[in-house]
């Protein structure tokens, strides 16, 4: 059965939500005053399930793992999208930066993950640019990366050529009937939206939805991070071929190349409450990027941008249908909260709101992020 | 385990932590319930108060008291503004005084640190001071008004434990004010032996927010923390260079 499917939140994961419904025959609407502008705009789009594995984390990977493993077929058929099947060098620079990532190879590896350790020799064989000062590397095969900007254009271009109506307007709320189903969007101008089935995938923004169901508490904040896109001359071309994640005097930083010919560094992570672009931010990724590959120091800095993720407190998404007594409240799907990993997480997204949408059975593993899992209400349809 | 009274405040608890390093806001909060913390410390310049989920909230909501610290701060000027604006937000006159020196090494900046003491003193404000190991300062911010001294184990960050652990001894010998070990602690013997030096209290961060296990190494530190406190009061034994039998012979049998 056709429905009418309400997305609020043209960021990555809206539009790709929208686009697996509108490929299942139901009929999407997109709401957002400014598509693609959000995080989405600063992602670097590494998808790298395993050198992004942190402690903690490893409940995530059950989804991470599934949607790398969905992106080539999301991505088939888009046109450009800068997907590629690069794999991703991590590097070391000091002794200790070396021991941390030899103990997270080892969790990776008793998660199945494929990670080889390699010398640094090794490395600078792969990819000359980077510096001798390294004391050992790691390189994941896997890992590899796609243009959100591209990708993201590449979906709209998709739904608007495939009829989908985008909503310039922001979504004030969610309008229930009297039995508490949601049955459509309040657009902020006041216009009334009727949805089979509403989306809330607006990042950050969604707790600020008012009409949301009675106890549900999203607890998103923001997490501000830097980012520099660089351009690199013709003289140094080709500059990395492999995505390179390294860990300088224990400081992340990870330096994504291009198919265009820029590079991408990033990211800081900041609550600081600043959503400008961090001088410091910005000083702290070119010194430990150019302390990997010293001629960072040759490219031009032709942007720098500064976005806010939607963390949550275990970092994990907020994805799924909300409970009302033993039931799912019907009418509403929400997809937000997926911070550091909006980007890969995003095929995987969209095929679990999906299956709801069309009342598919979810695999235990995938159905873990409950949006109401912080709330104080009624759980025994999850349990 | 005695109270730790600082500023008139009783705190059952003497591990104090901080919050850098965290990778998400529940796996700190768990921490810090492990480790039985009744204080801990926040840096303002890197988390903004009043956002509604902050680490700020997940303090409340779990009944532990905020110490605001200037950690980043690298002049006596950005300290003290960066004090009046946790002061501000979180409404409390304590400070942790942190004026680094540099990036490489993140030790305190002597001469700044006294300027910044003495300006937030005369400004009303409980100075927690982060210092070195080194007795001649640590007094001189005691006179200067600081309600704690913080002298370091090591550098911030890299876990080698108490480098200099006569000068912690000699810094408590003198000290009329609590004295706190800060910085440097790697695992729960260091914590320990911080305690059995004297120190009225630990301040730590990285050795737990960054352990594989965060919740075993909190729990391990408040262990740490009661066993160094009970040996430092309990009198330990002398140390002798030959054995002497823990039974006695007396009343052995004459064969």
């Amino acid at each position: 059965m056709s429905k009418h499917v309400a997305v609020i939140g043209a960021g990555i994961v809206g539009l790709g939500i929208a686009a697996e419904a509108t490929r299942r025959g139901h009929r999407a609407t997109i709401i957002d005053p400014a598509p693609a502008a959000g995080a989405t705009y600063a992602a670097a789009g590494m998808l790298a399930p395993v050198s992004e594995l942190h402690y903690q984390e490893e409940r995530l990977l059950a989804l991470t793992r599934e949607s790398a493993r969905l992106y080539p077929g999301f991505v088939a058929g888009l046109g450009e999208t800068g997907y590629q099947e690069t794999g991703t060098l991590v590097a070391a620079f000091d002794a200790a930066d070396r021991a941390a990532l030899a103990d997270l190879k080892q969790a990776q590896l008793a998660e199945g993950l494929e990670v080889h350790e390699i010398t640094s020799r090794e490395a600078r064989r792969l990819e000359p640019s980077l510096g001798p000062a390294l004391t050992g590397a790691f390189y994941a095969p896997g890992d590899h990366q796609v243009d959100p900007r591209a990708l993201s254009a590449a979906l709209l271009k998709m739904l608007r050529y495939s009829g989908t109506a985008v909503v310039s307007e922001a979504a004030a709320g969610l309008i229930a009937d009297a039995d508490g189903a949601v049955v459509g969007v309040q657009l902020a101008g006041g216009e009334v939206m009727a949805a089979d089935e509403t989306v809330v995938a607006n990042g950050l923004a969604a707790a600020a939805l008012t009409g949301l169901p009675e106890g549900l508490v999203l607890p998103l904040r923001p997490v501000y991070g830097d980012i520099l896109r660089l351009r690199v001359p013709a003289g140094l071309q080709p500059f990395l071929t492999s995505t390179i994640r390294g860990i300088v005097r224990g400081h992340p930083v990870y330096l994504v190349p291009r198919g265009d010919g820029t590079v991408v560094i990033g990211a800081t992570q900041r609550e600081d409450g600043s959503a400008d672009v961090s001088a410091g931010g910005v000083y702290q990724l070119l010194r430990d990027a150019q302390t990997l590959v010293p001629a960072v120091a040759e490219l031009a800095l032709e942007e720098m941008t500064c976005r806010a993720r939607p963390g949550t407190p275990d970092n994990a998404p907020l994805l799924g249908r909300v409970a009302a007594g033993t039931e799912d409240l019907p009418g509403l799907v929400v997809s937000t909260g997926f911070f550091r990993h909006g980007v890969l997480l995003t095929p995987v997204a969209a095929r679990i709101c999906a299956d709801l949408i069309d009342g598919v059975q979810i695999a235990a593993e995938l159905q873990q992020f409950n949006p109401d899992r912080f709330s104080n209400m009624t759980k025994e349809s999850h349990a | 385990m005695d109270e730790l009274m600082i500023d008139g405040v009783p705190l059952g608890s003497r591990l104090i932590m901080g919050t850098g390093g965290a990778p998400s806001l529940d796996g700190l909060g768990e921490a810090l319930l492990a480790s039985g913390t009744e204080l801990t410390t926040v840096a303002m310049r890197r988390y903004a108060a009043g956002t509604g989920t902050s680490v700020f909230d997940l303090l409340e909501r779990h009944g532990i008291r905020v110490l605001p610290n200037t950690a980043g701060c690298y002049t006596a000027r950005e300290a003290v503004m960066t004090a009046e604006l946790g002061r501000e937000a979180l409404e409390t006159n304590w400070v942790k005084l942190e004026v680094i020196a540099d990036e490489e090494t993140l030790l305190p900046d002597a001469v700044e640190l006294v300027e910044a003491t003495e300006a937030l003193v005369n400004r009303g404000f409980k100075v927690f001071a982060y210092t070195n190991d080194d007795p001649v300062l640590a007094r001189r911010l005691e006179l200067l008004g600081a309600a704690v001294v913080m002298p370091l184990g090591a550098p911030i960050g890299t876990g080698l434990g108490i480098l200099n652990p006569h000068n912690i001894e000699l810094i408590v010998s003198r000290a009329g004010i609590p004295v706190v070990l800060d910085a440097g602690i790697g695992t729960a013997s260091d914590a320990a032996l911080a305690m059995e030096l004297g120190c009225d209290a630990v301040l730590l961060a990285t050795a737990v927010t960054r352990a594989q296990h965060p919740v075993r190494m909190a729990e391990a530190f408040k262990h740490a923390v009661i066993a160094g406190r009970l040996a430092a009061t309990g009198g330990r034994i002398p140390k002798r260079e030959h054995a002497l039998a823990s039974s006695s012979f007396a009343g052995r049998p004459d064969l």
